[in-house]
């Protein structure tokens, strides 16, 4: 079996996120509207900021990844798409795969290319930049994950968006800690591995299971 | 011969009548011997055992900390059980027996860190630290409003059931975290003290009521487990047949008879 319908479906929707640039940007700019409130709200002091600056940065990434996941597979049930992806030659999960990986380039690289300049708004200490920019790569593809997964489950149900957030909330609590936990500990000098490693587990493990989780919600919803 | 008739046993179970006439016969038994172990365990609790040398009597609210904090993670592997059960053999009452699962363990969850919380405040000097036991017990109470919150936006309850399952099984990687939260990390809550296995190093006069508790609060998740279950059952099904005999004293095999 080839992986030509995956990357049929990958570069699909690729193409389709930049002939919408401005609206699949939206996220990006939310970032920065949190980004620019938080200074605004506590006071403008750089020692301040600069303590809770890897913790923002991860709190503003994971709710501007929440704006997008609404739709990563609802214009799919709506028009019938996804019941396609339960019959025929393919399997769901390389589907699930395929779409994972593109709404992670589209949500999840900008955030990591623009998050420098995040990090100098809010006076993060220059040392712990490297360490940022590391944790946001092994941890952004696990808040697609679990973020696909609550949107799955949420799939078609009344009032999904809250429940959304809701759902991923608990599931994502240890990437958020061992996240900002390496940022932390870059920033006050000391080694940040240790964090890292976990946050590293924790996107393993969510790579192992949550495509499972995802391709059986996808199969509920269309009973 | 004892296995088959377990295995007919629990066939017959996957019945809806036959689970409401057995929930309906079992729950008062459990109801009971939770109101005498409840009572007896308060009883020790508060006038056998001595306070304690440094706490005082203010220790004394352990004995319902820490057996329901117990039951609010027996009560998440018990629905994890369940739907495990439900997913792989789509048994309808499995499916409701999870679901009701939630609200209890939620409850219980809820009452596990507000009695943590009335004790941190004499002992801790404060109400609530981010400590990783308590954060992983709070983090346990949002999954389980996420379980409940999930199941109600289905309007078909069945499909409802099912999806809330898989968020029971990732919800599951909590359970172990919670466990070993007091070792992972050396916070501020208190390590194991308790141990099934091995030399407690907790005071032997000091065990006895929270056994008793303990085995209250298992009787009063069964019993509200079998009420709930019987409820939802009883909801779901209200338009079937079943129901309108059993509500009108017939006797259901004269249906089956007649049919």
């Amino acid at each position: 079996m080839s992986a030509q319908p995956y990357r049929a479906l990958f570069r699909r929707d690729l193409k389709l996120a930049m002939r919408r640039l401005g609206e699949s940007l939206l996220p990006l700019f939310f970032l920065f509207t949190v980004i620019v409130l938080i200074p605004l709200g506590v006071g403008p002091g750089p020692s301040l900021l600069a303590r809770m600056a890897p913790g923002m940065i991860w709190v503003a990434a994971l709710l501007s990844s929440l704006l997008a996941l609404e739709h990563l597979f609802r214009p799919d049930l709506e028009d019938g798409t996804l019941e396609q992806w339960f019959v025929g030659e393919t399997t769901v999960l390389g589907r699930v795969w395929a779409r994972l990986a593109s709404h992670w380039l589209i949500t999840g690289l900008p955030v990591i290319v623009f998050s420098p300049l995040a990090a100098e708004m809010l006076h993060l200490p220059h040392r712990a930049l490297g360490v940022m920019i590391l944790s946001l790569l092994i941890g952004t593809p696990a808040l697609s994950l679990v973020g696909g997964l609550a949107a799955a489950l949420t799939l078609s149900t009344r009032g999904a968006s809250v429940l959304l957030s809701i759902l991923i909330f608990p599931l994502i609590v240890p990437l958020v800690i061992f996240a900002t936990g390496a940022v932390s500990m870059a920033a006050d000098g000391m080694n940040p591995y240790a964090h890292l490693g976990l946050l590293g587990a924790f996107t393993i493990l969510a790579m192992t299971l949550a495509p499972f989780g995802i391709a059986a919600a996808l199969r509920m919803n269309l009973e | 011969m004892i296995w088959n008739k377990l295995k007919l046993w629990f066939h017959m179970l996957g019945s809806a009548p036959y689970f409401y006439r057995f929930a309906r016969a079992v729950a008062p038994w459990l109801w009971a011997g939770f109101a005498v172990t409840a009572v007896y365990a308060t009883y020790l609790a508060l006038y056998v055992v001595p306070g304690d040398y440094q706490q005082g009597d203010s220790m004394r609210i352990l004995y319902i900390h820490v057996p329901v904090a117990w039951q609010a993670m027996f009560g998440y592997a018990v629905m994890t059980v369940l739907a495990i059960i439900a997913l792989v053999w789509r048994i309808r009452l499995t499916e409701i027996m999870a679901m009701s699962c939630a609200p209890i363990g939620a409850a219980l969850t809820l009452i596990c860190l507000a009695t943590g919380s009335i004790w941190g405040k004499p002992m801790w000097g404060t109400w609530w630290e981010w400590d990783a036991r308590l954060t992983s017990m709070l983090v346990l109470l949002f999954i389980y409003i996420g379980i409940m919150g999930l199941y109600a936006a289905y309007d078909d309850k069945r499909k409802g059931a099912r999806v809330a399952a898989i968020l029971v099984l990732a919800g599951a990687v909590n359970l172990p975290i919670i466990h070993f939260s007091v070792e992972w990390w050396n916070t501020l809550h208190q390590g194991q003290t308790i141990r099934l296995m091995g030399e407690s190093s907790m005071d032997p006069a000091m065990i006895p009521p929270l056994i008793w508790m303990v085995i209250a609060t298992k009787l009063f998740f069964g019993a509200a487990l079998l009420d709930r279950s019987r409820n939802e059952l009883l909801e779901q099904d209200r338009s079937k047949k079943w129901v309108e005999m059993e509500c009108t004293n017939q006797e259901l095999n004269d249906v089956e008879s007649t049919a």
